[in-house]
C-alpha cells in the first residue's frame, strides 16, 4: 500500500490548485457521507489513496463542496434541490470542471442525470467505473495474493444498478482482486434495496413487519461470504446495522470496493 | 342478408368503441404534460424489444413464457380476425388466401396458437383460483378486480374454442381447403360422419360466436383491467427513454430559483403575464400527467411491481400496483365529472389521503425495482415523487426527520448538522 490509511493523507484542494494556475483533470466529489460519516470517511480516504497511488490529476472542493440536493429532491423539496444544484454548478463553472468522480451512487446519479437539466456540462464517473477502467488499461495493478481465496458478495446499490445499469464495473474490480464472488439470490437488476434510498436514510421506516436492511442482510448472510462488499455510503450504513443486528459484525466484514482495492495496491 | 347483419353489428361495435375512446380522450385532455415525445427511432426499437419480443416479461421465466405465447398468438390471430371482418362485410370467403404460402403459414400458426392459448388460459384460471400466488392476491384487489380477471379469461377461452371449432368444421365440411391446420386437421376426421348441413351449421355457429364475442370483448375492454390489450404497446412506445434514476426537472421551480439567485431580480415583483402553475406536484387527478394516466390504463394488475417492492416485501403499507390502480379509480370517480361539470367540480376528496395515504407515499425508497420489473415500463417512482412534491412544497407536510435534513442542507450544506469547515476532516 502506498499510504497507510491510518495516517493523514495529502489531498489536493481545488482552490489551492486554481490559485497556482493548475487545472486538475478530475474533481473528486467526496459527498456528505465521505466528509462526515465516520465509517465512510475511511472509504473517501481509501479512494483518495488510490488516486494518489495512480498519480491521477485531481482535486476535491473541500469546504466549497455542498450537498448535491439529492435527499431534498427525493423527499419532494424541489426548491431546495435546485438551489443547491445551481450553487454547485456555479462552482463547477468557476473552476472549469469537466470531469467528476463520485464515490456515492446518489451523488453520481444526480450529477450525471439531473444536473445537466440545470446547465451543468460535466462528465460524471462512479469510482467503480474509474477503477475498472484503470485496471483494464493496466494502470492500476493489484496484489491478488492479499485477498485470494476469500469470498465476497456484492450488494448492488439501486442508484448504480437499476438507476444507471452499472452492474459489471464493480464486479470486474472484485474479480480482478482475486476474490471469489458469491452472488445473492436477488442480484444485479433484481437486487433488493438496502432500505436507505429516496431519503429513507434520514428517517425512520414506516411501520411494517420487518426492516428492509435486515431482509437484505439475511440474504447476504445466506451466501456465506467472508465479506459483504458495496459501493455506496448508505448501503454501507444499512448493511453494517444489519450485521450488528444479527451479531455477525465480528465474523463478517462489510467493506467498500474502494477499501478492497486500496488494501491490495502494489 | 348475413352481410347486412354483419355490417350493422360491426358499425354498432365501432360506434360504441369510438364513444368509449372519445370519453378516454376527454379524460386525457385533463392531464398535465409529462415530457416531449421525440426520438422515434429509439421508441420504435424499444417497442420492438419490450413489447413484441416481450423482453421484460421473461424476468419471471415461467409466467413470462406463458404470457409471451399468448401475446404472440394474439398477434397472429389478429390477422385472422381482420380476415373475418373482411369476409363478413364483403361476403367473401377467406379473403386473405391470395397470399399463398404466407397464408398457409399464418393459418398454421393461428391453428396451433388457438390450442396453446386455450390450454394456457385453463392454467391461468387454475393458477388464479387454486394456487396461492401472492402477487395475484394483494389487498388492493377488490372482488370486482377478481371478477374482471375471470371475465377476461373466460372470454379468451371461449374465443379460442370457437376459433378451433371454426377450423375443425371448415376442414370436416370441405374437401378443397386453403391454409394449413396442423392441430385441427387431426381432430376434424372425428366429425366426418356428420351430415354436410350439420357441419356447415356448426362451422357458422363457431364463426359468428367468435366474431360477436370479439365485438363484445372489444367494448368491455375500455372498462376492464384488460384494456391492457390495447394500451400496453402504446404505453411502451411512450415510456420515458431516460435512465430510471433520472427525475424530471420542474421548470417552474427553475424559473423561480433563477430569479431568486440573481441579485437584480431577487427582490423584484414577479414578472407579469406568467401564470404560476396551479399547484406543485400531484394532489389530485387533475395534476397527473398523461403518462401517469396511460400507465394506469395499461396496467393489468399483474403485481410484479408489488412483488419486488422492498417496502411491500417487509410489510409496509406501500404497494406500487395499488398506486397505479388508484390513478385509474380516481380518474373514473372524478375525471368524468370534471369533463361534464367543468374544472370547478369538487367532491371533497383527493387522490392523496382519500385514495393514497401519506404513509404509502413516504414508505418508498425510490429503488426503482417496480419500474424495472414492469413489463410495460409503467413508471411508479415518478408518480410517487410527484405526490411527495405536493406534500412538501404545498403543505410542508414532510415527516419531521426530513424537515430536519432540509434545514441542515439549507444551513450547512449537508443532511447532517456538521460545519462545512469540517469537510476535510476525513483526510486526517
Amino acid at each position: 500500500m502506498s499510504e497507510a490509511l491510518s495516517s493523514k493523507i495529502t489531498v489536493p484542494v481545488m482552490a489551492d490548485l486554481f490559485a497556482k494556475g493548475e487545472k486538475p483533470e478530475y474533481l473528486f466529489w467526496v459527498g456528505c457521507a465521505g466528509a462526515f460519516d465516520n465509517r465512510y470517511m475511511k472509504v473517501a480516504k481509501a479512494f483518495a489513496s488510490i488516486l494518489n497511488h495512480l498519480g491521477t490529476s485531481y482535486a476535491v472542493l473541500g469546504t466549497e463542496e455542498s450537498c448535491t440536493g439529492d435527499p431534498a429532491r427525493r423527499a419532494g423539496n424541489e426548491m431546495l434541490f435546485q438551489m443547491q444544484a445551481m450553487t454547485n454548478i456555479e462552482i463547477f463553472k468557476m473552476y472549469e470542471i469537466k470531469k467528476v468522480i463520485t464515490i456515492c451512487p446518489h451523488c453520481f446519479n444526480i450529477l450525471k442525470n439531473e444536473y445537466p437539466d440545470l446547465g451543468a456540462e460535466i462528465e460524471v464517473l462512479h469510482y467503480t467505473e474509474f477503477l475498472a477502467e484503470m485496471i483494464k488499461t493496466g494502470k492500476l495493478k493489484t496484489d491478488k495474493s492479499k485477498l485470494e481465496g476469500k469470498t465476497v458478495t456484492y450488494h448492488d446499490p439501486c442508484y448504480l444498478g437499476r438507476a444507471n445499469d452499472i452492474y459489471e464495473a464493480p464486479r470486474f474490480v472484485i474479480n480482478s482482486l482475486g476474490l471469489k464472488l458469491s452472488e445473492m439470490h436477488r442480484n444485479k437488476s433484481f437486487a433488493l434495496c438496502c432500505g436507505a434510498g429516496g431519503a429513507q436514510m434520514f428517517k425512520d421506516a414506516e411501520k411494517g413487519e420487518k426492516e428492509i436492511f435486515i431482509e437484505r442482510t439475511e440474504e447476504a448472510l445466506e451466501t456465506k461470504a467472508d465479506v459483504i462488499a458495496s459501493s455506496c455510503p448508505f448501503c454501507m450504513t444499512m448493511l453494517t446495522d444489519g450485521l450488528k443486528y444479527k451479531n455477525k459484525e465480528e465474523e463478517i466484514k462489510n467493506l467498500d470496493i474502494a477499501e478492497l482495492v486500496a488494501g491490495a495496491l502494489i | 342478408m348475413s352481410q347486412i347483419i354483419f355490417s350493422v353489428l360491426l358499425a354498432i361495435t365501432i360506434g360504441i368503441f369510438a364513444y368509449s375512446a372519445f370519453r378516454i380522450y376527454q379524460l386525457f385532455k385533463l392531464t398535465k404534460p409529462a415530457y416531449p415525445v421525440k426520438d422515434f427511432g429509439k421508441r420504435i426499437k424499444r417497442t420492438i424489444v419490450n413489447a413484441f419480443l416481450q423482453e421484460r416479461i421473461f424476468r419471471n421465466r415461467i409466467a413470462g413464457i406463458m404470457h409471451a405465447l399468448v401475446f404472440w398468438g394474439f398477434c397472429m390471430i389478429l390477422f385472422g380476425s381482420i380476415e373475418m371482418v373482411i369476409d363478413g362485410v364483403a361476403g367473401t370467403e377467406r379473403a386473405l388466401s391470395f397470399a399463398g404460402v404466407v397464408y398457409d403459414l399464418l393459418m398454421a400458426a393461428i391453428d396451433i396458437f388457438a390450442y396453446i392459448i386455450a390450454i394456457l388460459i385453463v392454467i391461468f384460471i387454475i393458477r388464479r383460483s387454486l394456487l396461492n400466488i401472492k402477487r395475484l392476491h394483494g389487498k388492493e384487489l377488490s372482488k370486482k378486480n377478481h371478477i374482471d380477471a375471470y371475465i377476461a379469461l373466460s372470454f379468451i377461452l371461449i374465443l379460442m374454442i370457437t376459433l378451433a371449432g371454426m377450423n375443425i368444421f371448415y376442414l370436416a365440411g370441405n374437401s378443397d381447403t386453403v391454409g394449413i391446420y396442423p392441430v385441427s386437421s387431426l381432430i376434424a376426421p372425428v366429425f366426418s360422419s356428420m351430415s354436410g348441413d350439420t357441419i356447415e351449421l356448426l362451422h357458422n355457429i363457431n364463426w359468428w360466436a367468435h366474431i360477436i364475442l370479439i365485438f363484445i370483448f372489444a367494448n368491455i375492454l375500455p372498462y376492464s383491467k384488460h384494456f391492457h390489450i390495447f394500451m400496453s404497446i402504446p404505453n411502451v412506445f411512450f415510456s420515458r427513454l431516460t435512465p430510471l434514476g433520472k427525475m424530471t426537472n420542474m421548470d417552474s421551480i427553475t424559473k423561480e430559483v433563477k430569479l431568486m439567485m440573481n441579485p437584480e431580480t431577487a427582490f423584484a415583483a414577479a414578472p407579469e403575464g406568467e401564470a404560476a402553475p396551479a399547484r406543485f406536484g400531484i394532489l389530485d387527478i387533475e395534476d397527473v400527467t398523461w403518462k401517469n394516466y396511460i400507465d394506469s390504463l395499461a396496467c393489468t394488475q399483474c403485481g410484479r411491481c408489488t412483488s419486488v417492492c422492498p417496502a411491500n416485501i417487509t410489510g409496509k403499507e406501500l404497494s406500487p400496483r395499488k398506486m397505479i390502480i388508484d390513478i385509474r379509480r380516481r380518474m373514473k370517480d372524478k375525471g368524468n365529472h370534471l369533463v361534464k361539470e367543468g374544472k370547478d367540480y369538487a367532491d371533497g376528496k383527493s387522490l392523496i389521503r382519500d385514495y393514497i395515504s401519506t404513509e404509502e407515499i413516504w414508505a418508498c425508497t425510490t429503488c426503482n425495482a417496480c419500474a424495472k420489473e414492469c413489463p410495460l415500463n409503467i413508471d411508479h417512482p415518478t408518480f410517487i415523487l410527484d405526490l411527495r412534491r405536493y406534500l412538501v412544497m404545498e403543505e410542508s407536510a414532510a415527516p419531521a426527520q426530513l424537515n430536519a435534513i432540509f434545514s441542515n442542507i439549507e444551513n450547512n450544506g449537508a443532511p447532517w448538522q456538521y460545519s462545512n469547515q469540517d469537510r476535510l476532516n476525513w483526510t486526517e
